[in-house]
């Protein structure tokens, strides 16, 4: 048993469980907006705003907006811990994600639910 | 034939280099790699690899063949040397410390072997007899019990290169889930919960390089799969 106390769940099977599922529904949504795209070849910014605007939209964008940041908090904590064997680098380069990840966190549901 | 070796003495050399021998192949005959490097041995005799049984089942002379892991004893040079320009380059196991030219020091990969617990675990009273198992029960096992310790599949993981002290790597986990499928073992939860961390079985990336290498033909990844299979089950 190996002990680590800044990976996301409580072990390595919760992380590994996140992962899949965050993909599954980032994946849904990014191929959502791709099929919006198609269907409305000459897009308007009001269509983009009414998409937007509407509930059920919003709660799948927070939905997805919180798995990129968990699946981006994983996906970069294996990377650190794989590649940056300096404890000092690592600690700063995962406190520097951690930073970019509540700042888009923060800034998204503004974004979605702000005035 | 030429043969590269990848030479090293730490205690005397800077650094690693790579030394050439031309060698006289007998005609009509494809020989192994490791009666290749024994007609080295004739020559150089301070060229170091280990070596037992000869016949693929000791496990003691994995080594990186034309970039390949494999044991040299059964490796026919043919096969090596396929769409090679006929050169032989023969390097230690990747990723571990190197003790003397093809010698590497196996500690790690041992400790991890060791950190599976890999002896049945019963704490019922023993019987009079040998604890029995149906034919079905037995057969589980096969393809993971098989395994000589060869350490080509742990070497050629990228996952065991990056954290071999905290990935217990491919054969060690094959052994896990060898005591794991075992009916006589009764450690089956104290097992996993020992395997539940991000590093022993998550590290894998299901690269499958130790797919590709094992000499035994055995099925790291399908194991680690199973694994994860029952550590998800045991928490749902
Ligand atoms: S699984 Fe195969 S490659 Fe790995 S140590 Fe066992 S025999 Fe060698
Ligand atoms: S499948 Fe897993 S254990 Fe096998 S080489 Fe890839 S990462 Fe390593
Ligand atoms: S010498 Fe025993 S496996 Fe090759």
């Amino acid at each position: 048993m190996v002990a680590s106390i800044s990976n996301l769940g409580r072990s390595g099977l919760y992380d590994w469980v996140i992962q899949r599922i965050t993909a599954v529904i980032l994946a849904v949504y990014t191929l959502f907006l791709l099929g919006f795209l198609i269907a409305h070849p000459d897009l308007q910014y009001s269509d983009w705003q009414e998409l937007f605007a509407c509930t059920p939209m919003k709660i799948a964008s927070l939905l997805a907006l919180v798995s990129l940041c968990a699946h981006g908090w994983v996906g970069m904590w294996t990377i650190a811990t794989d590649y940056l064997k300096s404890t000092g680098i690592r600690f700063l380069f995962l406190l520097v994600v951690a930073a970019f990840v509540f700042v888009y966190l923060v800034w998204g549901i503004d974004i979605l639910w702000g005035a | 034939m030429l043969v590269s070796i990848y030479r090293y003495n730490p205690e005397k050399d800077e650094a690693p280099t790579m030394q050439d021998y031309e060698i006289e192949m007998p005609a009509g005959k494809d020989l192994m790699v490791l009666d290749v490097l024994n007609l080295v041995k004739e020559r150089d005799s301070s060229v170091s690899y280990r070596r037992s049984c000869r016949e693929g089942v000791c496990g003691s002379d994995g080594m990186n063949i034309n970039g390949k892991n494999g044991l040299a004893c059964i490796t026919p040079v043919s096969e090596a040397t396929k769409g090679k320009n006929d050169k032989l380059i023969l390097r230690p196991l990747p990723g571990m410390p190197v003790i003397r030219d093809l010698v590497i020091d196996m500690g790690l990969f041992y400790k991890q072997y060791e950190s599976i617990k890999p002896y049945l675990d019963n704490n019922t009273p023993a019987p009079a007899i040998e604890r029995l198992q149906s034919p079905e029960d037995r057969a589980k096992l096969d393809g993971l019990y098989e395994c000589i310790l060869c350490a080509c599949c742990s070497t050629s993981c990228p996952s065991f290169w990056w954290n071999p002290d905290k990935f217990v790597g491919p054969a060690g986990l094959l052994q896990a889930y060898r005591f794991l499928a075992d009916t006589r073992d009764t450690s089956t939860d104290e097992r996993l919960a020992n395997l539940d961390d991000p590093f022993s079985v998550f590290r894998c990336r299901g690269i499958m390089n130790c797919v590709n290498v094992c000499p035994k033909g055995l099925n790291p990844t399908r194991a680690i799969g199973h694994i994860r299979g029952m550590l998800l089950q045991r928490e749902i």
